[in-house]
């Protein structure tokens, strides 16, 4: 199983609590918008990823799972 | 229109220009479209085994493949929404115009075809307001249309405000559904758009065309055109310093320099844009590029919508990259931080760079920003944007030494030789 942040840009609004909670996937550009590289999650993050996305004000964060694969 | 008016047909049995114009004109000349008999059996294995033989890609900007488009669209079920994208958002572009004008029927064929295969139960055709005399040219050709075969599904037009995003397909269907022309954020593109709760069909006019044509010459007609990997004919719009603009059609695979020379440059050209205000600039060592999807890529260009823009000599290439890319940031729908932000921060920049204005920062930062914008919108309109900045930089890479050196470049205040909505270019000279 491997899991992927998703972010959709139209929904965010650069609260920026996101990259606040799981700086080792999400940072932020100049203008406070989050940037995640797209790759897998390691395994010991998907929980605060989890966190993230529920914390999110605009719920502009989803995971993507996928079976297998990478 | 003004720049539309040399159209130069191609050599050969296929073309979708130079036919008769009104309905009658165009079944005497090209033949009834072969649509279904009532629920003719094996028709739509027929139809869609020809556009899958033909290799048709779509001629609206991602070069998508109609045939799976199509199987998207039939899989979203019965009762949907053919809608022809007639919005041409490019300012440099002016062949879906042309087409709607002088081939009408060509489309509306066209969008019947796939009304039939899809089970669509009508056709709308989206026109943007302001453009009266093509608004008029679809309305006749519909009139003509009502009650005869050639309509089986009803045909409709419906005219968005004319922006550069809203001929965006997500947008377009947007509009049609609610009246907000806003892209939509689609991470799988495998799924069918809708309006209202059915699928929702939408393809360029000239992607459109050649379904029409194709359906009734077969692929091999349509194959014996272009290159194997990516066949038959395309409209191209060239503009700029030339002395004749207007719309060609030529052989995928026609080297670029062949497409400009069609239309006489004016000079020596400095670069081409090529794929229009989300393209690529292309500099003389690759003028011999062939105009074909897989070689425009190698050469960080695409065919896009089919633009060909001729830069002369004595103007700033770099200055017209930040028109350019100011102009797509006041384009933008509004919706995405990085969009927002990140187009007007780019165009700054590069505006900087050409009137000797860069700080030693300038090129680092620039470099960055171009890097975190790129994929980064619900749609591929910033993207657009760092593709032609991008080209600009690798392109005019001498004019960005010397201009990042403090030197103003000696052309900066020259008038464009683009062509933007008329607002724009007061602002902007």
């Amino acid at each position: 199983m491997t899991v992927r942040i998703l972010i959709d840009p139209v929904a965010c609004d650069a609260y920026g609590y996101c990259a606040e909670l799981l700086p080792e996937a999400i940072s932020l550009d100049e203008w406070g918008y989050p940037i995640v590289d797209g790759k897998p999650l390691p395994a010991d993050l998907v929980e605060v990823a989890k966190r993230a996305a529920r914390d999110c004000p605009r719920r502009a964060i989803s995971l993507r799972e996928r079976k297998g694969g990478h | 229109m003004s720049n539309a008016s040399g159209t130069i047909p191609v050599t050969g049995r296929y073309r979708l220009l130079g036919h008769p114009t009104d309905l009658a004109g165009h079944v005497d000349a090209l033949g009834p479209v072969p649509l279904p008999s009532g629920r003719q059996r094996g028709w739509r294995e027929w139809f869609v085994s020809v556009l899958e033989a033909s290799g048709l890609a779509g001629r609206g900007g991602a070069g998508f493949p109609a045939a799976i488009k199509l199987a998207v669209a039939h899989a979203a079920g019965p009762g949907g929404t053919v809608l022809v994208n007639g919005m041409e958002g490019e300012p440099a572009s002016d062949k879906d115009k042309l087409l709607l004008i002088r081939a009408p029927h060509l489309v509306l064929d066209g969008a019947q075809l796939l009304a039939a295969a899809t089970g669509a139960r009508q056709v709308i055709v989206a026109v943007p307001a302001g453009r009266e005399h093509v608004a008029a040219a679809v309305t006749a050709a519909l009139t003509e249309r009502v009650g005869t075969p050639h309509s089986p599904v009803p045909e409709t037009i419906v005219r968005p405000p004319d922006r550069f995003i809203g001929g965006e397909e997500s947008a377009l269907a947007a509009w049609v559904d609610s009246g907000r022309p806003l892209p939509s954020f689609r991470p799988d593109k495998g799924t069918a758009l809708r309006i209202g709760r059915k699928g929702a069909l939408v393809q360029n006019t000239e992607t459109l065309a050649h379904v029409a044509m194709i359906a009734r010459t077969g692929p091999d007609v349509f194959r014996a055109h272009g290159l194997v990997e990516d066949p038959g004919t395309s409209l191209v719009t060239i503009s700029g310093a030339v002395e004749h603009p207007g719309v060609v059609e030529v052989d995928r695979g026609t080297p670029l320099l062949e497409i400009a020379n069609r239309a006489t440059p004016l000079g020596t050209p400095q670069a081409m844009l090529v794929g229009g205000y989300g393209g690529a600039w292309v500099g003389p060592d690759q003028f011999s590029t062939p105009y074909a999807s897989l070689s425009l890529r190698a050469v960080g260009a695409t065919a896009g919508v089919g633009i060909v823009i001729v830069l002369g000599e004595e103007v700033c290439g770099l200055m017209e990259t930040a028109r350019i890319v100011h102009y797509l940031a006041g384009q933008s729908a509004g919706q995405c931080g990085p969009c927002v932000y990140g187009l007007p921060a780019i165009a700054d920049d590069i505006t900087r760079l050409a009137r000797g204005h860069a700080d030693a920062g300038l090129p680092a930062r620039l470099e960055r920003r171009l890097t975190q914008v790129d994929g980064r919108g619900a749609c591929r309109h910033p993207d657009g944007a760092v593709n032609v900045a991008r080209s600009a930089l690798r392109v005019f890479a001498a004019d960005v030494h010397q201009h990042a050196g403090g030197t103003a470049c000696g052309h900066w205040n020259r008038a464009t030789q683009l062509r933007f909505p008329a607002i724009l270019r007061a602002a902007a000279s």
